[in-house]
């Protein structure tokens, strides 16, 4: 059913929802900032997180400048190197990586790749925007009230989350829950459209199964989301109550300085619970549209269709439904029961196997393939070595006797870079790459671009496999400083100090990608149509870069799946989806010759 | 393209049987053949609003469980004496009473609004938004009643386990909230039926786009759920 035969090309189902008329913007205002058009609100939200982001960015200087170099810089005290940590983590999960997966690639993709004109509404879809930057300036906010951000870690455990010892105990706790809250607001009303958008407004012929792999991650990672976040809501609610008017949801009896508090009776592992209920789908949530964009940048720059396809779309959707009943994995020193700790070890060791189905259905994409190695597709490789590696070692900790000493380690924090900081970022450098010229029509400069992937690739090892070892020796994370500990060797000041000189370097290779993309969008070469001879939706727009309304006068017909590549009897590699079959007649394609099917081999 | 043409064309497409069944959910365009958007979109929104609600139910039973003061007994807290004799749980019982009423109220408008009876429609909407807005206003008694006279505190109370109080002001607030809502969006739409915006095409002011009478079955769908979320609520916290 992926592709039909002429015959069948008649019978595409007639439109069954007339086309909505679409907002049409009068005034510069409305086209660019308070813009209901999708494309734009994309950029909006990109640009928001990837600001965000670069905050995160040099707080992980700060922190690397600290391990590697204690007691040589004044103005790092412990909270502040606290404050840090929280800030930095919670901002590079949350308000980067989610944000910039649904809110940004989202936005920009799911009406172009599924055939439609907009999101299914519009309006809705630009207050999202609106209130996910009202969140971020609460967050930033953080850093000018008295006491300054909390240092709580970003996993805001209680009771210590809200006791005076932590820095931000006082102002910063609260703005950070408030800001998680209307994130989650501002979230949920983007998401609503997307998770809508997909199931509801795709083009005709564009069966579910036809649908590119990156909205197949992108759409169940929304699905997650909306599932997922409720319990970090409510954990929020409760947190900001116990902290605020004194309540005991989460506080069992404390002394504080010989003194009792006010609190007792409540249960810190129920916070644990409903933060982990968030935090496993959470790395889902920025992983499974990593997978499908990543399937998707594999298949068009080794001119081969994914293989597996099929496969692959019940992976995204077997792992976003296991990825529910994890979550206690990252609670297995919390003192549970040891028979909920095989159960979740096992749900865990389950998880890898559409896991490992997706990374071998990857590899044997490449199998035969006629590799371009261009710069998404060097991201795109990059990605999937940094996520075996991530992976493999995730398999270690997922068992709980082997997590148990780990725990709380640099393993984790190597751990997790790996898996759901570094590869996801691969990931999004490689989609920037690949996508800059449909939205700004210019490609993105070249070497800047090699210097910015080696750097970035290998440097990532060069920081984190040290790291990992770090963590065998008993490294514990989030320390200010070890000072003399007997089981710490001295090589273990000498190795922070490499890494802290190999993350500046890592780091200013960002700033040349930064410098690179405000330099290609104004002086890049101009891009030709279709420049990676895609077949996806997006590319065979009239315009590119798109135009409001995406398609011009009529919506394109989709004949055929994602991933027609090297298909017999065609003048070129690649069929885009809505090119009819040869002997069918184009009339029902609506235009006659579907756009981009005409283009010459470079 | 007429509605018989359509199926026509389309059962031609689609094999039998489980096959079928498939071919349905994938089939192009839509999953959910003849669903609306507006009405896709507010399932899903329901879908998540349930696990806000079932985390904080899961997350007062936890709480009671880890307290180790006695949970105080809410038929005697919640209970109303008129002339003496205390009544258990008398004002919920009613509250409870006027929201299922208004499910019917509500259910009788959405029929109304899809006969284009525009006025009936509406005005069976003011009525549920009346009920509604009785319901949280009894909830603004209940609450004054426990924090004046019976000094109960988000952070403790004179009768058990401070858990009681945090519990209570936090859900029944945040479903009356809900409730709130839902009669403020009540009165909008109902106001919309009545000049029959939905009729004359007049666009929405915010959104400028046409409505329809499906605008009506959103807001059942809303209403029927913080409905049946209350019954819950009035389950396990106040019965157990
Ligand atoms: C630019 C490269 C990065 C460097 C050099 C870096 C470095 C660090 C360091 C040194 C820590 C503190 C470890 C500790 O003592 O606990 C940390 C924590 C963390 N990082 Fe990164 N990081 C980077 C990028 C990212 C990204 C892309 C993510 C997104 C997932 C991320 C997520 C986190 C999280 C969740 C924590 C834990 C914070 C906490 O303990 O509360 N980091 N990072
Ligand atoms: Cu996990």
């Amino acid at each position: 059913m992926t592709s039909i035969t002429p015959a069948q090309a008649e019978l595409i189902s007639p439109a069954e929802v007339e086309d909505v008329e679409l907002y049409h913007p009068k005034t510069w205002v409305t086209k660019y900032v308070f813009s209901q058009d999708a494309k734009v609100i994309a950029i909006q939200y990109s640009c928001t997180a990837i600001g965000i982001g670069l905050v995160a960015l040099v707080l992980s200087w700060l922190i690397r400048l600290q391990l590697g170099f204690p007691d040589s810089f004044d103005f790092i005290s412990p909270s502040d190197y606290y404050q840090f940590i929280t800030m930095h983590g919670m901002i590079m999960v949350i308000y980067l990586l989610t944000a910039l997966f649904l809110g940004g690639f989202g936005n920009y993709l799911i009406p172009l790749m599924v055939g439609a004109r907009d999101m299914v509404f519009p309006y809705v879809n630009m207050l999202s925007y609106w209130i996910y930057l009202l969140a971020v300036l609460v967050l930033v906010a953080s850093w000018f009230v008295p006491g300054g951000p909390t240092g709580a870690g970003w996993t805001l455990y209680p009771p210590q989350a809200i006791l005076s010892g932590t820095p931000g105990s006082d102002a910063g706790i609260i703005l950070m829950l408030v800001s998680l809250a209307l994130f989650i607001i501002g979230f949920t009303m983007g998401g609503l459209n997307y998770v809508t958008t997909v199931l509801q407004a795709r083009t005709r012929g564009m069966t579910l199964m036809r649908m590119p792999l990156t909205i197949w991650g992108i759409f169940t990672a929304t699905v997650l989301a909306l599932l997922a976040f409720p319990a970090l809501f409510v954990a929020a609610v409760m947190m900001t109550l116990d902290s605020m008017l004194g309540t005991s949801f989460f506080m069992p009896s404390i002394v504080e300085m010989n003194e009792y508090l006010e609190y007792g009776g409540g249960s810190p592992i129920l916070f644990q619970h409903l933060f982990w209920f968030f935090g496993h789908p959470e790395v889902y949530i920025v992983a499974l549209p990593a997978f499908g964009i990543v399937s998707d940048l594999l298949s068009v720059h080794s001119r081969r269709h994914i293989f597996g396809y099929r496969m692959m779309v019940w992976a995204i959707v077997g792992i976003g439904a296991l990825s529910f009943v994890v979550w206690a994995h990252h609670m297995y020193v919390s003192g549970m029961n040891p028979w909920f700790g095989f159960f979740f070890a096992t749900t865990t060791l389950i998880i890898a196997v559409p896991t490992a189905i997706k990374v071998y259905n990857w590899t044997l994409t490449l199998w035969h393939g006629n590799i371009r190695l261009t710069l998404p597709m060097l991201f795109a490789l990059a990605f999937i070595v940094t996520f075996l590696n991530g992976g493999i070692t995730g398999l270690f900790l997922g068992n709980v006797v082997v997590d148990v000493p780990l725990s709380d380690t640099m393993f984790v924090v190597a751990h997790f870079h790996m898996v759901m900081g570094v590869a996801p970022i691969l990931v999004i450098f490689g989609a920037i790459y690949h996508w800059f010229p449909l939205i700004t029509g210019r490609m993105m400069n070249q070497a800047m671009g090699q210097f910015h992937f080696w750097v970035t690739f290998i440097g990532a090892y060069v920081i984190f496999l040290p790291i990992h070892y770090l963590g065998f020796l008993g490294v514990p994370r989030r320390y200010f400083e070890m000072g003399d500990t007997s089981f710490i060797p001295e090589s273990v000041a000498s190795l922070n100090a490499f890494v802290t000189v190999a993350a500046l370097i890592v780091g200013f290779a960002q700033l040349v990608f930064m410098y690179n993309l405000f330099w290609s969008a104004s002086k890049g070469k101009v891009a030709e149509r279709n420049p990676w001879q895609a077949t996806t939706l997006e590319w065979q727009t009239p315009e590119m870069p798109p135009a409001h309304g995406n398609f011009g006068e009529t919506l394109p017909v989709v004949y055929r799946w994602a991933y027609e590549y090297g298909a017999p009897g065609y003048d070129e590699d690649f069929v885009p989806q809505n090119q009819p079959p040869i002997g069918a007649s184009a009339e029902t394609g609506g235009d006659g010759v579907p756009d981009g099917a005409a283009q010459p081999a470079k | 393209m007429s509605q018989s043409a359509l199926t026509e064309t389309a059962n031609t497409l689609a094999p039998d049987g489980l096959q079928g069944v498939v071919a349905d959910w994938s089939s192009d365009q839509r999953a959910f053949k003849r669903v609306p958007w507006g009405k896709a979109m507010i399932w899903i929104f329901l879908l998540s609003d349930t696990f806000i609600f079932t985390c904080f139910l899961l997350s007062y039973m936890m709480v009671r469980m880890s307290t180790t003061v006695p949970w105080p007994n809410t038929s005697e807290i919640f209970a109303l004496s008129f002339g003496g004799e205390p009544i258990p749980l008398i004002l919920i019982a009613i509250m409870t009473f006027i929201l299922i009423s208004s499910s019917g109220t509500m259910a009788m408008a959405v029929m109304f609004g899809y006969r284009q009876d525009r006025v009936k429609s509406a005005i069976l909407m003011l009525v549920t938004a009346a009920f509604g807005a009785t319901f949280v206003g009894m909830q603004v008694f209940e609450w004054t009643k426990l924090i004046v006279e019976e000094g109960v505190r988000p952070w403790g109370n004179p009768f058990g386990a401070s858990q009681f109080g945090s519990v209570f002001f936090m859900i029944t607030g945040f479903h009356g909230f809900h409730v709130s809502v839902g009669v403020v969006f009540l009165i909008i739409t109902a106001r919309k039926v009545w000049r029959g915006d939905f009729d004359t095409n007049r666009r929405g002011y915010f959104t400028s786009r046409k409505g329809d009478y499906g605008a009506v079955e959103i807001m059942g769908l809303y209403w029927h759920f913080v409905d049946l979320v209350w019954v819950f609520i009035f389950a396990v916290f106040y019965l157990w």
